[in-house]
């Protein structure tokens, strides 16, 4: 099959999917969740008040055109203005992303640069004591809750030490970078031990395969089996992991851009759980979504396209 | 790759109690997990840490003798919250595994069974909570029902069961044409019996394995939900103990955040290594990873 027809067929695919994410937003947002009206109004609001906040939403129409709405929103990222703040929301996300990003660009290719390299070396020694060690403090490190280390952290380093800026953001390329290098650690610290784990059993898959021991047999040396052989084998279910990542990159560190004050997509999305913003819960909800739906599309591709045993289905 | 032999006559459970208990860290584990449990049980049938709330010496006081793990705002004791703080974060971990294992096998047991239309509108279900990232759909749906308990439970609960699905319905639709489920429709067995008779013991290693990970991923997720205020309510809990912390620290008080963040370090270490053990021990194929 021709990979063009590949995509549209899975973007085709998509559709439902996207349609169910509305579904489960509409639900969520316009059916269980207390009346908005309600939230902006506090107790005191008159029944006209009240009304004419539903007219001023649109709540008093039927459900199938909030619905629709819903579903305008995702194709157009029209997703109108903020409760709270009266701002676009789209302009809300544009100014957001760059901060976000400032952080979880460099933070995701540092860590996985490093846990593929750690990686590498533990899949040399398995089942030696590095190999277990290395595991052993992975495990140990995930067992920590993200927060514990944003604290720790923020008040060991930044607040004792004084090494690190305690919290704030300023925009522009080197004014933000004081503010980022904090985050980027804590990334680092609360990612590492998955990656590694998940990478150090993506190279061992391979390990154990027929190719290997064939070039055992011809008298390879382990180094080069390894980074010649191993590791070109073990590139797809690494560029999966990697891509897959990247839609979570835009959303930032939600606790981590909270904390730092940073202006990001994540504190955006804190600060509108806090002020009940619906509209911009939705917005995030919907957009987080439609990229992870892509990017996951985008590794299908890469994937038929980096091996070709794999078949078009 | 060591071969696993499981003697003719032994239960695979059989086989895995043994290696398991061969296993010095995970039997470790598995006591920790145990005096966890029972801590729980006995912190809320109110023989330890019942009167966790009372005032115990002036407000934060450092750890020492008399204060073993000093005490908050409101001079109590922070070791007793912590106690507490365990039979708060069992129920969790409990009650979100079982929400999860038990929607994610049902589903996945009947996608693979049925197949057809029926197959499509539960992948449809799980298509699309997967592509919405677990922390949005978690918060979205704890922000719906409001703080407290059971907000926790639903929203993990109810968008952790997704993974398990798949696989259960993957491995149902390997096993639905093997012969002892022909064997069992030949004496006439329903769909039912054949599914959760026959079908389901086959796959249960699965839903072992997913318990131990999501009860330790509950854990952990509550002190996200307790810091946007969505989370436990009225009672001690670890990740209310840690948000506590970001006003606590700048004035030098850093044992709740060291206490909580100990108490739950051991407990989902335990599960971790726990839930390691017991997949190398059922599936052997995935031994090592």
């Amino acid at each position: 099959m021709n990979i063009w027809l590949y995509i549209i067929r899975k973007v085709v695919n998509m559709i439902p999917t996207l349609l169910g994410v509305c579904l489960i937003v509409f639900v969520l947002f316009n059916l269980v969740a207390p009346d908005p009206a309600l939230l902006l109004l506090g107790k005191h609001g008159t029944v006209e008040q009240i009304a004419q906040i539903h007219r001023e939403l649109g709540l008093d129409r039927p459900f199938w055109a909030q619905y629709f709405d819903i579903v305008k929103s995702a194709f157009t990222w029209d997703f109108g203005y903020s409760w709270s703040s009266k701002q676009e929301i789209w302009q809300m996300i544009k100014n957001g992303a760059f901060p976000s990003m400032a952080i979880t660009v460099p933070a995701f290719i540092l860590t996985n640069a490093i846990a593929i390299s750690i990686s590498l070396l533990v899949s040399f020694y398995r089942g030696k004591m590095l190999d277990k060690s290395v595991v052993f403090v992975c495990v140990a490190m995930m067992s920590i809750p993200g927060l514990a280390y944003i604290l720790f952290g923020q008040y060991f380093f930044a607040y004792k030490l004084g090494l690190f800026e305690i919290a704030g953001y300023e925009p522009g390329f080197p004014n933000f970078v004081p503010y980022v290098l904090l985050p980027i650690v804590l990334y680092l610290i609360m990612n590492i031990g998955p990656d590694v784990r998940y990478y150090r059993t993506a190279v061992l898959d391979e390990i154990y395969q027929d190719y290997v021991r064939t070039a055992r047999a011809k008298g390879l040396t382990e180094k080069k089996i390894l980074f010649k052989h191993v590791l070109k084998n073990a590139m797809i279910p690494i560029l999966t992991y990697l891509i897959i990542q990247i839609p979570f990159l835009v959303l930032g560190g939600i606790l981590t851009e909270s904390f730092f004050s940073i202006p990001g997509l994540g504190g955006l999305t804190i600060k509108a759980i806090n002020t009940s913003d619906f509209p911009v819960i939705k917005a995030m909800t919907i957009l987080s979504a439609v990229a992870f739906m892509v990017f996951n599309l985008l590794t299908d591709v890469l994937y038929t396209l980096v091996d070709p045993r794999a078949k078009l289905k | 790759m060591t071969t696993t032999t499981v003697r003719p006559n032994q239960s695979i459970w059989a086989h895995a109690a043994r290696s398991i208990y061969k296993d010095k860290l995970a039997f470790i584990s598995f006591v920790i997990v145990t005096v966890y449990m029972v801590m729980g049980i006995l912190a809320f049938t109110g023989v330890i840490a019942a009167d966790w709330s009372k005032e115990i010496g002036p407000s934060y006081s450092a750890p020492s003798a008399d204060y073993i793990f000093g005490t908050d705002i409101f001079g109590r004791s922070v070791f007793l919250k912590a106690i507490k703080g365990a039979e708060t974060a069992i129920s969790i971990g409990l009650v979100t595994a079982f929400i999860t294992v038990t929607l994610g096998s049902v589903l996945g047991l009947i996608a693979g069974y049925y197949g057809g239309k029926l197959d499509d509108f539960i992948g449809w279900i799980y298509t699309t909570i997967s592509s919405i990232p677990g922390i949005m759909l978690i918060i979205a749906i704890a922000f719906i029902i409001g703080k407290g308990l059971t907000a926790v439970y639903l929203s993990l609960g109810l968008t952790s069961w997704v993974g398990l699905c798949r696989v259960i319905r993957g491995e149902v639709i390997r096993h639905k044409d093997r012969e002892y489920v022909h064997a069992a429709s030949a004496i006439g067995g329903s769909d039912m019996r054949k599914m959760f008779r026959h079908i389901l013991p086959n796959v249960s290693h699965m839903m072992i394995i997913n318990f131990s990970l999501t009860f330790q991923m509950a854990i952990k997720s509550e002190v996200i939900l307790s810091y946007l205020g969505l989370g436990v309510q009225g009672r001690p809990s670890w990740g209310v103990m840690i948000d506590d912390a970001k006003l606590e620290l700048s004035r030098g008080v850093w044992w709740q955040l060291g206490a909580a963040t100990l108490f739950m370090f051991i407990i989902v270490l335990a599960l971790n290594i726990l839930g390691d053990a017991i997949r190398d021990a059922l599936d052997p194929k995935l031994k090592g990873k």
